[in-house]
C-alpha cells in the first residue's frame, strides 16, 4: 500500500514546503545567544537594530529558516524572545522565512509560539523529563500550530550511539503519532551531532552512527525528518576554520545522502564539497567515516599546514553602495534598510543648498518609488511601514540642520496639527508621511496614532489647542468615521479646519458627505506634498477667503455630483415637461428691440477697462483674495500689488499701442418657445431662421420645484405674441498668441502669461459691457438700470446671458447655431474648432434672455430618453448626440 | 437530520450575505440602537450592530429569514464584533456572553423554523467570529515596531468567552472570518480547541482569511499559501477567503488555495469593490457570473457573500450552484 505523501510545510510570510525532492534546508544559526557572542552582546545592550541586521544577513545569505535562541542566564528569556520575534515580524525581508523557536525552557518556547503568525518549528522537546511533560508540550505545540524538533534524549540521557538513537526515536514517534495525534510530517528528529577527532576512542563512530540513525529513521518512521547542529562535529578544530569548513561540508554531504533534510549551519562556515582540496578531503573523510585508526592524528598533523588564509570578515561591499547618492537613498527607503541612511543623507545634505531640500528632493523621490510599488501591489504593507521608519530616521537626522538653517524669528512654528487615523483603522503610512513632511515644514505635530476614537480626537484637539485636525483612513468604514467626527465637532461648536487623507478618501466623498456636516473648512488632500500648501493656506492671513473658496468649490462639486448621482430619481422627459417652469405670462410684456438681427459692435479698449473683474486675474497667479482688498492683504498684498503694477504697465501698452482689438457681434430676434423645449428664432418678417434646442432638468426635484429648461423663459408660440431673445460673440484675442510667443522666445514666461491673462479679462469685460448696452440701450428692456461695476459682477441685473458649454446649457452644439444666426466667423473672425472651442481663446459667446424671471441653473444629469429625443430634434444620429452630451448623461 | 459534514459532501452549501448592509436599510437611530434597556447608557451606541440582537431582535431575525428564504444553508450569527476587545469601544465588555448567546439563539430559532418547513434542506447556524480591531503581529506605533496593542493571550481569552456563548446559544459550527492577521486567527483556533477539549465535543470550524489588495497577501503580509499553512494545524470544515475583494478579484487567490488544501474551500466575497462612498455596486447578476466561473473551475464547496451582498445576490448564487457538484480536493502524489 502506498502511503499518501505528506510534506513538511512551514511558513513565515511565505511558504516553505519540504518535499522528498527538496534540497537540504539551511537553518540560520547566528541569532543564537549561546552560539554567537556578538548576538548576545547586542541583545544584552538592547541594540536590536544591529541584532536584526544579523537576522537579515542570514536570510540574505540563504537561510530558509532562522533559529532564535535567548537561553542565557543574564537574560529574561521570555521577554527577550517575545521582543525579538515581535521586531522580526515588522521586518518582512526577515519574517518571510519561518522561525525556529529555540530554547531548552518551555516558557520561552511558549512565549515564542504566541508571537509568530506563521507555522514555526519548536527546537526542541524530548522525553528527558518524562512522558507526561512530553505529551503536554506536544499537544500545545500542535494547538499553536508548529512543527517540532524532537531531541534523541530520554529520562536516562542523551542518545550517543546508534541503538539508543533508534530506541528513543521509535518511542517518541509512537507517543506523538498515536497518543497526541501529532502529524508525523511535523516531527523532526535531532539525532545529536557529536564531535569527531577528539582523540577519544568512543567518539570515533559519532558521525557514522548519526548517518546510520538518520537512514533508519527515514526508513522506519514514515514522514519524519532529520535535523541537527552541524558545527558540533568539528568542535575539536576550533581556530582552524579552513579545516572546520571542510569537515562541515563532508559531514553534510554524507548526512544528506542518508536522509538528513535540514540542519543548523553557518553558511559562511561551509565550503562546496567539490572545492575541497583533494588531500584535505581525504584526511577529513578518513575522520568522518572512521576509515583509519590513525585518521585523527593524520588530520591534526595535516591541519597544522592548512591554517588557512585569514578570511576577510568584511563582506564584500554590497553592490548597491556603489550607486549615486539618490540611488542609495532610494534603495534604503525601498528596502527599508536604515544602516546607511544617515551617512547617505549627510552626503546629500552637503551637496544641497538647504538641508530641507534633502527631504523635498532626495527623500521624496525615494518615497515616490515606494508609493508606486505599493500602489501596483509590488510592495506590501509591512515593507512600506519600514520605509516610513527609514524616512523618519533620515528626517530626524536632518532636523537639527534644518533648525539651524532657519532664520531668527522663524522659530515660532507655523502651527500645530493633530494627526490621527480614525477609529477602526490601523493604517497610518500616509498619515505618517504627511506628518513627516509637515513637521519638516515647521509644523508641530500631535500624532494620536491609529484607531483613534472620535472622543479622543476631540479631547486632544482641545487640549493641545491645535490649528488643524488631520484625519486619515485606508479602509472604507473609515469614511463613515470621518463623517461622524465632523458631525461631532460641529455639534460641540469646535472651529478647527479638517484635512482628510488616505486611500479610500476622495474629493467626492469629502465634498458630498463630510463637508456638509461641519461649519468649518473640510478639505481633501491627496498627497503629502500638497498637504504643506493646504496647511499653509488654512492658517495664513487669507484663510477666510481660502476657506470660502474651498467651501464654494465643494458646494458646486456636491451640486454637480448629487445631480449625477445614480441613486437619484429621474423623471421621464415627458413627465419632466409636464413639470416645467410655469411663468405667469399675463404679467409679462415682451420688449421689442430697436433693431432686429445681427449688429457689429466696435468699442475702444479703454472703454472696457472699468468693466474688468480683477479677482479672477489674481487667481491665475494663485493669489487668493478679492480685488481690491487683496492689494492691501497682509500676506499676499505685496505680491498682489506687484503683479497688479505689472498688469497696469502692460495695460498701458495695450491701450497706447492698441495691441488688442475688441470685436463683437450680437443680435436680438423675435422668438417663441415651441414643442416645450425649443426656441424658434425668426427675422423681422416672421421667417424662421434657426432653432435653439434647450435641455431640461430631469432629476426629480423637491416637491413643487419645476424641471426647468431655458426655453421656459420664452413665451410659448400658442400665445400668438412675439417674444425676443439674443445671442452674441465678443473677442479681444486677435494677436495675443503672437505677442505672447515673443515673450516666450525671450524665456519671459511671466509676461507671456500676463498677456494672456489680460486678454481674457478684456474679453470678459467686453461681454459685461455689451450685455449692459443691450439691456439699457440696444434691446432696452431695462433702460432704468443703474448698477455699479461691483453689482454688475454680482449679476444683479435683470435677465441672463448663459453660455453654451456651461451648467445651464452644457450642449456645445448650440454654438454652431449661434455662429450661423450671427454669421460670426465671417463678421468678426472668431472660429469654432472641431471640439467647439472658440479661437482666439480670449472670446466669449452666449445667449441673452431678457425675462426678469429668468435665472441661472444647473442642468445636472439627464437620461437616455431625453438624449434620444434631442437627437431627433437636432436630426443627428443618437451616438453623435450621446458623444456630445456624455458628461451629462446619467449612468 | 443530516449534519453539515454530510450535507457538504452532497452539494455546494450556500452561506448568507452581508448582515451590515441589510441592517443599514433600517437606518436605525441612536435611540433604536439603545432600545428601552440601554436608553440611559452613558456612551453612544449607534454603530454597535452586535447590540441590535438585544435591542432590535426582530430586525436580525428578519435578515436571517431573508437569507434562508433566498436559499442559504448557513447563516452567520450577528456577532462579528462580539468579543470583549471589540465591545470595549462601546464599554459593553460585560455584555459579551449575552450578546453572543442571544444572537446564536435568534439564528437557531429561524434555522429550525426553516428546517421544519423543509426537512430535506436542513439549515445551519455558524457562529461568526471576527478579527477584532487589533492586530497581534503588527505594531500600531510606527516608532515602536516591537509594541503590540493586543497579545495572543488577550485574544485567546476573549475568543474563548465568545465561543462558549455561541455554542451555548446553539450554533452548529464556528466561522473564524475576515482574518487579516493570522496570529489573531490562531488565537481563536486555540480557544476553540480549548473549549472542544474541555467539553469533549467536536465542532466544525470554517476559517476565512482576507486578502487585502493586489499584493495577494493578508494585511499581516502572508501569501495565500503561507496563510493556508498557518491555519491548517486544526481539522477544519473549510478554509477560504472573504471580504476586501469582489468575486472577480478574489478568484486567483481562491484558485491557489483550492489547489493546495485538502479541506473544503469557501468564499464569501464582497459585492465588488466599494465606490467612493463605500457603497457596493455589483449587481446580483454580475456576481452570479463570477460565481459561475468558480463553479466551472471546481473551486468551491461553500459560497456566500460579504460586504454589500444581499438576499438577491445569495438567491442567484444558490440558483447557479445547485446544478454543480461540490469541489473535489486535489490528490497529492
Amino acid at each position: 500500500m502506498t502511503e499518501k505523501r505528506r510534506d513538511l510545510v512551514l511558513s513565515g510570510l511565505e511558504p516553505l514546503i519540504i518535499t522528498p525532492e527538496s534540497v537540504f534546508v539551511n537553518i540560520g544559526e547566528r541569532t543564537n545567544v549561546t552560539g554567537s557572542r556578538k548576538f548576545l552582546r547586542l541583545i544584552k545592550e538592547e541594540k536590536y537594530d544591529e541584532a536584526l541586521d544579523i537576522a537579515r544577513q542570514q536570510v540574505e545569505g540563504g537561510a530558509q529558516i532562522i533559529d532564535i535562541n535567548m537561553d542565557e542566564g543574564m537574560l529574561d528569556g521570555v521577554q527577550a524572545m517575545t521582543k525579538f520575534l515581535n521586531l522580526i515580524a515588522s521586518e518582512p525581508d526577515i519574517s518571510r522565512v519561518p522561525i525556529m523557536i529555540d530554547s531548552s525552557k518551555w516558557d520561552i518556547i511558549e512565549a515564542g509560539l504566541k508571537v509568530v503568525q506563521g507555522k514555526s518549528v519548536v527546537n526542541s522537546i524530548s522525553l528527558k523529563e518524562g512522558e507526561e511533560a512530553f505529551i503536554h508540550h506536544a499537544k500545545l505545540i500542535k494547538r499553536y500550530g508548529a512543527a517540532a524538533i524532537i531531541m534523541a534524549f530520554d529520562e536516562v540521557g542523551q542518545a550517543d550511539n546508534y541503538d539508543r538513537r533508534i530506541e528513543i526515536c521509535q518511542r517518541s514517534y509512537d507517543i506523538l503519532v498515536n497518543q497526541v495525534g501529532f502529524p508525523p510530517q511535523d516531527i523532526i528528529f535531532d539525532l545529536n551531532i557529536f564531535p569527531v577527532a577528539t582523540g577519544m576512542e568512543e567518539h570515533r563512530l559519532n558521525a557514522i552512527d548519526f548517518f546510520r540513525g538518520t537512514k533508519w529513521v527515514r526508513e522506519n518512521l514514515p514522514h519524519a525528518h532529520i535535523s541537527g547542529g552541524v558545527s558540533n562535529v568539528s568542535f575539536s578544530f576550533r581556530g582552524n576554520d579552513h579545516v572546520r569548513e571542510a569537515m562541515h561540508s563532508v559531514f553534510l554531504y554524507h548526512a544528506i545522502k542518508n536522509g538528513m533534510t535540514m540542519g543548523i549551519v553557518n553558511p559562511e562556515m561551509l565550503t562546496i564539497y567539490d572545492d575541497i582540496e583533494k588531500d584535505l578531503l581525504e584526511h577529513v573523510e578518513d575522520v568522518i567515516l572512521d576509515r583509519r585508526d590513525d585518521a585523527t592524528e593524520r588530520l591534526l598533523d595535516f591541519a597544522e599546514n592548512v591554517k588557512g588564509e585569514v578570511k576577510s570578515d568584511e563582506k564584500a561591499v554590497q553592490e548597491w553602495r556603489l550607486g549615486t547618492v539618490q540611488e542609495r537613498i532610494t534603495h534604503s527607503l525601498v528596502k527599508g534598510v536604515d544602516a546607511f541612511i544617515e551617512e547617505d543623507v549627510e552626503e546629500a545634505r552637503l551637496a544641497a543648498t538647504k538641508p530641507i531640500e534633502v527631504i523635498e528632493i532626495n527623500l521624496m523621490t525615494g518615497m515616490n518609488v515606494v508609493g508606486d510599488l505599493f500602489g501596483s501591489g509590488k510592495m506590501f504593507l509591512p515593507q512600506v511601514v519600514k520605509s516610513a521608519r527609514v524616512m523618519k530616521k533620515a528626517v530626524a537626522y536632518l532636523l537639527p540642520f534644518i533648525e539651524a538653517s532657519k532664520q531668527a524669528g522663524d522659530k515660532s512654528g507655523n502651527g500645530k496639527i493633530l494627526m490621527a487615523t480614525v477609529k477602526g483603522d490601523v493604517h497610518d503610512i500616509g498619515k505618517n508621511i504627511v506628518s513627516v513632511v509637515l513637521a519638516c515644514n515647521n509644523y508641530e505635530i500631535v500624532d494620536l496614532g491609529v484607531m483613534v476614537p472620535p472622543e479622543k480626537i476631540i479631547a486632544a484637539a482641545i487640549e493641545h489647542n491645535v490649528d488643524i485636525i488631520g484625519l486619515s483612513g485606508l479602509i472604507t468604514p473609515s469614511l463613515d468615521e470621518m463623517v461622524y467626527l465632523a458631525k461631532e465637532l460641529d455639534k460641540q461648536g469646535i472651529k478647527i479646519p479638517i484635512m482628510i487623507g488616505g486611500a479610500t478618501t476622495s474629493r467626492a466623498h469629502t465634498a458630498v458627505k463630510i463637508a456638509p456636516q461641519y461649519r468649518e473648512t473640510v478639505i481633501h488632500v491627496n498627497d503629502a506634498s500638497r498637504a504643506v500648501t493646504v496647511a499653509g493656506n488654512l492658517l495664513d492671513h487669507n484663510r477666510k477667503i481660502y476657506a470660502a473658496d474651498i467651501r464654494a468649490e465643494y458646494d458646486s462639486f456636491r451640486e454637480t455630483f448629487l445631480n449625477r448621482s445614480r441613486d437619484k430619481n429621474f423623471l421621464t422627459i415627458e413627465d419632466a415637461r409636464k413639470n416645467k417652469l410655469q411663468l405667469d405670462w399675463s404679467e409679462y410684456t415682451p420688449v421689442k428691440p430697436k433693431v432686429i438681427g445681427p449688429q457689429i459692435v466696435d468699442v475702444e479698449l479703454d472703454v472696457l477697462v472699468p468693466y474688468i473683474d480683477w479677482t479672477p486675474f489674481f487667481q491665475t497667479w494663485e493669489l487668493y483674495g478679492k480685488y481690491p482688498a487683496i492689494l492691501t492683504d497682509e500676506v499676499v498684498g505685496e505680491q498682489a500689488t506687484s503683479v497688479f503694477a505689472d498688469a497696469q504697465a502692460m495695460l498701458k501698452i495695450i491701450l497706447e499701442e492698441k495691441k488688442l482689438k475688441a470685436k463683437g457681434i450680437y443680435g436680438i430676434f423675435p422668438c417663441n418657445q415651441v414643442d416645450d423645449d425649443d426656441i424658434e428664432l425668426r427675422d423681422e418678417n416672421g421667417k424662421v431662421l434657426e432653432k435653439f434646442l434647450t435641455l431640461r432638468v430631469q432629476s426629480q426635484k423637491t416637491k413643487g420645484a419645476p424641471n426647468i429648461a431655458l426655453a421656459d423663459f420664452i413665451l410659448p408660440k400658442e400665445s400668438g405674441i412675439d417674444d425676443y431673445m439674443g445671442a452674441f460673440c465678443v473677442t479681444t484675442g486677435f494677436g495675443v498668441d503672437e505677442w505672447a510667443a515673443e515673450y516666450e522666445k525671450n524665456l519671459d514666461d511671466y509676461n507671456s502669461i500676463m498677456v494672456k491673462a489680460l486678454a481674457d479679462r478684456f474679453a470678459e469685460a467686453f461681454a459685461e459691457y455689451l450685455h449692459e448696452r443691450v439691456r439699457k440701450d440696444f434691446w432696452g428692456y431695462d433702460r432704468e438700470e443703474s448698477l455699479t461695476n461691483e453689482e454688475l459682477i454680482k449679476e444683479n441685473y435683470k435677465g441672463i446671458r448663459p453660455a453654451p458649454g456651461y451648467p445651464a446649457c452644457p450642449d456645445h452644439l448650440e454654438k454652431p447655431t449661434i455662429w450661423k444666426l450671427l454669421d460670426v466667423e465671417k463678421q468678426i473672425g472668431v472660429k469654432l474648432t472641431e471640439s467647439m472651442a472658440m479661437w482666439p481663446a480670449s472670446s466669449v459667446s452666449g445667449y441673452y434672455f431678457g425675462n426678469p424671471k429668468s435665472k441661472y441653473f444647473g442642468l445636472g444629469k439627464i437620461k437616455e430618453d431625453q438624449v434620444a429625443d434631442y437627437a431627433k430634434r437636432r436630426n443627428v444620429p443618437l451616438e453623435y448626440a450621446q458623444k456630445w452630451l456624455n458628461p451629462n448623461i446619467a449612468d | 437530520m443530516s449534519t453539515i459534514q454530510e450535507a457538504i459532501k452532497e452539494r455546494i452549501l450556500i452561506l448568507d450575505g452581508a448582515m451590515g448592509t441589510m441592517l443599514q436599510r433600517y437606518n436605525f437611530s441612536e435611540e433604536d440602537f439603545r432600545g428601552e434597556r440601554f436608553k440611559d447608557f452613558p456612551h453612544p451606541l449607534k454603530g454597535n450592530n452586535d447590540l441590535l440582537s438585544l435591542t432590535q431582535p426582530q430586525a436580525i431575525r428578519a435578515v436571517h429569514a431573508a437569507y434562508y428564504e433566498a436559499g442559504a444553508d448557513i447563516v452567520e450569527t450577528n456577532t462579528f464584533s462580539g468579543t470583549t476587545i471589540g465591545m470595549a469601544d462601546y464599554f459593553m465588555e460585560d455584555l459579551v456572553y449575552e450578546l453572543n448567546y442571544e444572537s446564536a439563539k435568534i439564528a437557531r430559532e429561524v434555522a429550525d423554523e426553516f428546517t421544519a418547513k423543509n426537512p430535506a434542506k436542513p439549515r445551519f447556524v455558524a457562529g461568526s467570529i471576527g478579527p477584532t480591531n487589533r492586530t497581534a503581529s503588527m505594531s500600531p506605533d510606527v516608532n515602536d515596531p516591537g509594541y503590540r496593542a493586543v497579545t495572543f493571550d488577550d485574544l485567546r481569552i476573549a475568543y474563548k468567552q465568545q465561543v462558549e456563548a455561541l455554542l451555548d446559544g446553539g450554533c452548529d459550527l464556528l466561522l473564524v472570518e475576515t482574518i487579516f492577521d493570522t496570529l489573531n486567527a490562531k488565537a481563536a483556533l486555540f480557544a476553540i480547541e480549548e473549549v472542544k477539549d474541555e467539553r469533549n465535543i467536536d465542532v466544525p470550524i470554517m476559517v476565512s482569511g482576507t486578502i487585502t489588495d493586489a499584493s495577494g497577501r493578508t494585511l499581516s503580509g502572508q501569501t495565500v499559501e503561507a496563510f493556508l499553512i498557518s491555519v491548517s494545524h486544526i481539522p477544519l470544515l473549510s478554509v477560504g477567503f472573504n471580504c476586501a475583494l469582489g468575486a472577480d478579484l478574489l478568484k486567483p487567490y481562491l484558485k491557489t488555495l483550492a489547489q493546495h488544501t485538502q479541506f473544503n474551500v469557501s468564499a464569501h466575497p464582497n459585492a465588488g469593490l466599494p465606490n467612493a462612498f463605500g457603497q457596493y455596486d455589483e449587481t446580483p447578476e454580475q456576481t452570479q457570473v463570477f460565481i459561475k466561473e468558480y463553479l466551472d473551475d471546481n473551486l468551491i464547496n461553500i459560497i456566500g457573500g460579504c460586504c454589500g451582498t444581499t438576499p438577491d445576490h445569495i438567491r442567484l448564487m444558490a440558483e447557479v450552484a445547485k446544478d454543480y457538484k461540490p469541489r473535489v480536493a486535489p490528490v497529492f502524489a
